[in-house]
């Protein structure tokens, strides 16, 4: 089983949301002071449905990572949790991408990779939540898509999804080789091990220029874009919060609930 | 070449009916529709969607599309997106707006790509610049951190809107509009997948999305016992219970309570949030609740940011007392 996953860097998620700026004179978000940037948490768990299925009966996992100042511990992360390859998509021209850009990077990449089964990709990357590169590649490389996964199982050259729906979730079964983009139901992704570390340290990643995967740079990142970012602004919370107290937890309990009452709340 | 012209809005239908994000959308689209002085089309497509066009008439349209297939009964990507592909070239609209829904969040990125345009996922705001006529799309990104507003030169802009981010008309059943039905036409060799089954996970008791009284629990809950708690105080205010992502994540309770961006949207009249920090990809999916009321040790917590109500303190401490008064006050 070959298997390709795409993983994106990103500005940590879990940083406090205190920590978030944005810079409104470029309409860009400024990276938090002290904070590594990471792999995107369903990008992870891409990373984790992969070596799964690879546990379960072998093959071959390859990383795609498409970006500009890639962090080399950062993106190396897929290594050490277990991938067998790292391929960074690295060049100043796929910089500033949107859905459509970064898509038809990727599927010039995968291309190019030429055996694959499964392509993962995360649900939705967890800066621009748009969720569309996955959609975007199996629609360009023309293949079957299942997107938002909880579990996967192969058998006889198809894949079984679970796919999340909002009242629980429905059974697919999808012709292999096929798209399938995966969703936090899978579970936590898991945690490298000093092996695996090792073991990752020692392998360099390769890097594709645009010319290596067949594209101009006119193509990919900004130059290639769809849609033009206007503005990008935080939300105004109003922030009024009245703090109940009381002599004990208790009390403080209790004068919430009459507080409640007294507002007609409940 | 004709032009595109006009607003389209994909109606999802639920359990034989337009679903409520449906009749969202059309009051959304007919603003639109207005502002360009332009014409409101629907599209349903199912299996079983004969008659359903005048609901969506009564709730806005001008016209409606209906492709009624037998291979339509479930939502499948390759024949939903084949389907969607020959009503847009067969109606040219400049702008097709669709939920972001299960079917949304699927349908509406493939289309895109199969149309060679450009599209905007979970829009919170859409309107039209008065100078360029395009669709300016703000949608929230970085876990609802910050908000963006796109536009797109290509045709037709496609945009995905947020349940309950748009309010319905009040349905007119003496509206009049015109029903056209458009022939799927499918290749059934052409549908890669196979819906095998279809697997509820509801939680018990009230629909999260429907409830007027929402108590959600985070991480410090701690465990799958200590949500008993919250569902017997949901219980009290015949309300729902809802969680942030790591107590589905470990299993607490099921994935179908998760309130967020990428779970459910609610905006009950009375949120409670126990024991969450409040993480802004949270905050998205419950900031709509008329009040909000907070319990969480740490007085830092983000929940206090939006909260109306707070209390400070360990929550196993003031649950039990909380439930026991509100009990006391409801007579019941």
């Amino acid at each position: 089983m070959n298997i390709i996953v795409c993983a994106k860097q990103v500005i940590d998620p879990e940083a406090p949301p205190a920590s978030f700026k944005v810079d409104p004179s470029s309409n860009k978000v400024v990276p938090p002071p002290g904070v590594s940037p990471v792999i995107s948490p369903f990008d992870e768990q891409a990373v984790e449905a992969a070596l799964r299925i690879r546990d379960a009966q072998g093959g071959k996992i390859t990383v795609i990572s498409l970006g500009v100042n890639l962090l080399r511990d950062v993106v190396k992360k897929p290594l050490y949790m277990g991938a067998d390859e790292l391929i960074l998509l690295e060049d100043e021209s796929f910089a500033e991408g949107d859905s459509w850009s970064t898509a038809y990077a990727l599927a010039m990449a995968i291309k190019k990779i030429g055996e694959y089964d499964i392509v993962f990709c995360g649900r939705q990357a967890a800066d621009w939540d748009a969720g569309q590169v996955g959609s975007g590649i199996a629609e360009i490389l023309g293949l079957p898509g299942v997107t938002v996964a909880k579990k996967i199982d192969i058998t006889d050259g198809k894949a079984r999804v679970e796919r999340v729906t909002a009242d629980g979730y429905e059974v697919v079964e999808v012709s292999l080789p096929a798209l399938i983009t995966v969703s936090n139901e899978l579970g936590e992704a898991r945690s490298p091990t000093l092996k695996g570390i090792m073991a990752g340290k020692k392998k360099e990643p390769v890097i594709w220029k645009p010319a290596d995967i067949g594209v101009e740079a006119s193509q990919v990142g900004a130059a290639g874009r769809r849609t033009g970012l206007l503005k990008l602004f935080q939300p105004v919370r109003e922030g009024k919060c009245e703090i109940i107290e009381g002599a004990s937890p208790e009390e403080a309990a209790v004068n919430l609930a009459l507080k409640l009452r007294e507002a007609k709340i409940i | 070449m004709a032009e595109y012209k006009g607003v389209m809005i994909y109606c999802e239908v639920n359990e034989g009916k337009l679903a409520a994000i449906a009749t969202e959308l059309l009051g959304c689209g007919r603003k639109l529709a207005d502002a360009l002085g332009q014409e409101l089309c629907a599209v349903l497509v199912g299996s079983n969607i004969t008659g359903l066009g005048k609901g969506a008439i009564a709730s806005g349209a001008d016209k409606v599309y209906e492709v009624n297939d037998p291979l339509l009964k479930d939502y499948q990507t390759d024949s939903y997106v084949t389907v969607m592909e020959k009503v847009v070239k067969q109606a040219m609209p400049q702008i097709l707006i669709l939920g972001q829904t299960s079917i949304g969040r699927d349908l509406a990125p493939r289309l895109a790509f199969r149309l060679d345009t450009a599209a905007a996922m979970d829009c919170i705001a859409l309107a039209i610049d008065p100078d360029s006529k395009q669709l300016l799309q703000t949608r929230s990104v970085y876990g609802g951190n910050a908000l963006a507003t796109f536009t797109s030169a290509c045709s037709p802009q496609i945009a995905t809107v947020r349940a309950k981010a748009m309010s319905p008309l009040k349905p007119d059943a003496s509206r009049q509009g015109e029903v056209i039905a458009i022939k799927a036409d499918l290749d059934p060799s052409a549908i890669r997948t196979k819906v095998l089954e279809k697997v509820p996970e509801e939680v018990a008791g009230i629909k999260l999305e429907d409830a007027e009284v929402v108590v959600a629990g985070g991480r410090g809950i701690g465990n799958a016992d200590g949500f008993k708690q919250l569902q017997e105080l949901a219980r009290v205010l015949k309300g729902a219970v809802g969680a942030t992502r790591p107590p589905c994540d470990n299993e607490w309770v099921p994935d179908a309570a998760q309130i967020g961006l990428t779970g459910k949207i609610v905006t009950p009249d009375l949120y409670i949030g126990v024991a969450l920090s409040g993480a802004s990809q949270h905050l998205t999916g419950c900031s709509g609740s008329k009040s909000i009321v907070a319990i969480n040790k740490d007085p830092e917590a983000n929940i206090f940011k939006v909260a109306h109500f707070g209390i400070v303190e360990d929550w196993k401490k003031v649950l039990p007392a909380f439930t026991e008064k509100v009990k006391e006050l409801l007579g019941g």
